[in-house]
């Protein structure tokens, strides 16, 4: 088969099983929360949250009603073939599985505010390349939901201020937050760069599972006192009060300008949705976050 | 905490016995309404007109759904709760005027709400953000959808449900406000994580 029409299978798979199962690393995370939880109304919301993750996938629904805006993160062998035919593929997939699974159209003309339909527009779906070096191709997507992405910021934080400065940052953002994003939620902190790539990096490090750790033991320290601190906020599920604000603080950096500390952080709701695969050069398929016999 | 199941019309005397923390799950007749849909019945209202059905006793649920109409019958494709502080500047008025019982949505509501609501007797369930498919289970069937010229989502949707919920009551019918609650505790928690943090405000 040719790529073109591999990668289309491949990236329809994707975002059905993406939307539809959530990856184990959050589930287990959420009944941990469901157990631990001690207020009522934030146990009371995290069982619903459980039940419905059950009835999506028993009835091969999407688990929430918004699907998002739907990502892709390309890892691309630099020997793969004809790798200018994966954003084309990336489109017919996105428009196929609006109508098939169904997913809800979320693609607005920010000028006409006319809806595409079928979840795609200029620029969207949005694609990220990496070139890696070998034949494969790996595709992962994440469908990013509209209301936790609304509180996503980004801030060029006093250098001076070093790492406290960021994690006033991270508290403030939560704060503000509130139940707005749908808690509990995953964070992507992102350090550095610049602007643009601070909240890049944010967001791709939301792909990151939540039982593994960053391999800078210094930053993985950092991670859970975060955690622990805006778990201290007391938002709880859905802002009802409750233990369970945050799931999981995933940091990601690069180096800065001397003169600018850009952050970010990227907000994932409970529906903490991603998936991957490899496409081998001969063209088989590994399914890297779900089982197969969840591909239907 | 308890748990309540309530059969609408809701009387007046069943909403008073809840209080804050409660799951509530409703089973009979519910109503979608958002923005266009308070200000069109309180203006009906207003006007003397009379609304396409009688709201007393009955649940309001802050949606814009995704209906599918397949011949002549529609059906609801995915129906999770929006924000309700949208409807705040309608709600108190709105309660006052055809006395519905329960309104749910997500993220709470504010004070007009809440003193509406000790008054008249009402409360506030939330619903599960995002969780279209427990709210999509418990809707049996679209029993008919009014002033549909304001588009699908802002449309009356007219819905039999059963057992939908669960409900968590936020606001009651006693003048308590979970939501306040829950902000006047992250309040005080703030300066205690900034002290953790070694930050200073
Ligand atoms: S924030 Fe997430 S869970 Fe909530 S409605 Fe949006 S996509 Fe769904």
């Amino acid at each position: 088969m040719e790529i073109l029409n591999i990668a289309e299978k491949v990236a329809f798979n994707l975002i059905k099983q993406a939307v539809i199962y959530l990856p184990e690393d959050v589930k287990q995370a959420l009944r941990k929360a469901y157990a631990e939880e001690t207020s009522a109304a934030g146990k009371t919301q995290l069982k619903a949250i459980l039940d419905n993750i059950e009835f999506a996938e028993k009835y091969q629904a999407p688990m929430c009603q918004d699907t998002g805006t739907i990502i892709f993160y390309i890892k691309a062998g630099a020997k793969a073939k004809d790798l200018y035919k994966i954003e084309d593929a990336l489109i017919r997939a996105t428009r196929r599985a609006t109508v098939e699974v169904p997913i809800r159209p979320n693609a607005v003309n920010p000028f006409t505010q006319k809806n595409s339909g079928d979840n795609t527009g200029k620029l969207i779906p949005w694609t990220n390349w990496k070139v890696v070096p070998g034949e494969d191709i790996e595709i992962t997507v994440l469908p990013k939901g509209g209301g936790s992405e609304n509180v996503c910021v980004m801030g060029m934080l006093v250098p001076g201020e070093g790492i406290n400065g960021l994690k006033k940052f991270v508290v403030d953002a939560v704060l503000k937050a509130g139940a707005k994003p749908c808690p509990p939620n995953i964070l992507g902190v992102g350090i550095g760069g610049g602007s643009d790539i601070a909240m890049k990096i944010a967001k791709k490090a939301l792909l990151r599972p939540l039982n593994v750790s960053n391999p800078d033991p210094e930053i993985a320290k950092l991670e859970k006192e975060i955690l622990e601190a805006v778990n201290m906020t007391g938002i709880g599920p859905m802002g009802l009060g409750g233990k369970t604000t945050v799931l999981g603080v995933n940091i990601d950096y690069a180096y800065r300008h001397p003169a600018s500390y850009p952050a970010a952080v990227a907000f994932n709701c409970w529906a903490a949705r991603r998936a991957a695969a490899r496409i081998s050069a001969d063209g088989t398929v590994e399914y890297l976050t779900h089982k197969v016999d969840e591909v239907k | 905490m308890a748990v309540y199941k309530f059969k609408t019309p809701i009387s007046e005397e069943e909403i008073r016995k809840l209080n804050v923390n409660d799951v509530l799950y409703v089973t009979g007749t519910m109503f979608t309404a958002r923005d266009q849909a308070h200000k069109r019945a309180l203006e009906y209202f207003k006007q003397g007109k009379p609304l396409p059905i009688d709201l007393e006793g009955l649940a309001v649920f802050h949606c814009g759904p995704i209906v599918k109409k397949k011949e002549d019958t529609w059906t609801i494709v995915a129906a999770g709760p929006t924000t309700s502080t949208r409807m705040e500047i309608f709600e108190d008025e709105f309660i006052r005027s055809f006395k519905v019982r329960v309104i749910i949505g997500k993220g709470g509501m504010g004070r007009r709400t809440t003193e509406a609501m000790a008054k008249c007797g009402a409360v506030y369930g939330a619903f599960t953000g995002g969780a279209a498919i427990l709210a999509a289970r418990a809707i049996k069937s679209v029993k008919s959808v009014e002033w549909l010229d304001l588009g699908m989502p802002e449309a009356m949707w007219i819905l039999d449900v059963e057992e939908f919920g669960p409900l968590t009551v936020a606001i009651d019918s006693h003048g308590n406000n979970l939501f306040e609650d829950v902000q006047r505790k992250v309040e005080e928690n703030k300066q205690r994580i900034y002290q953790k943090l070694g930050l200073s405000p």
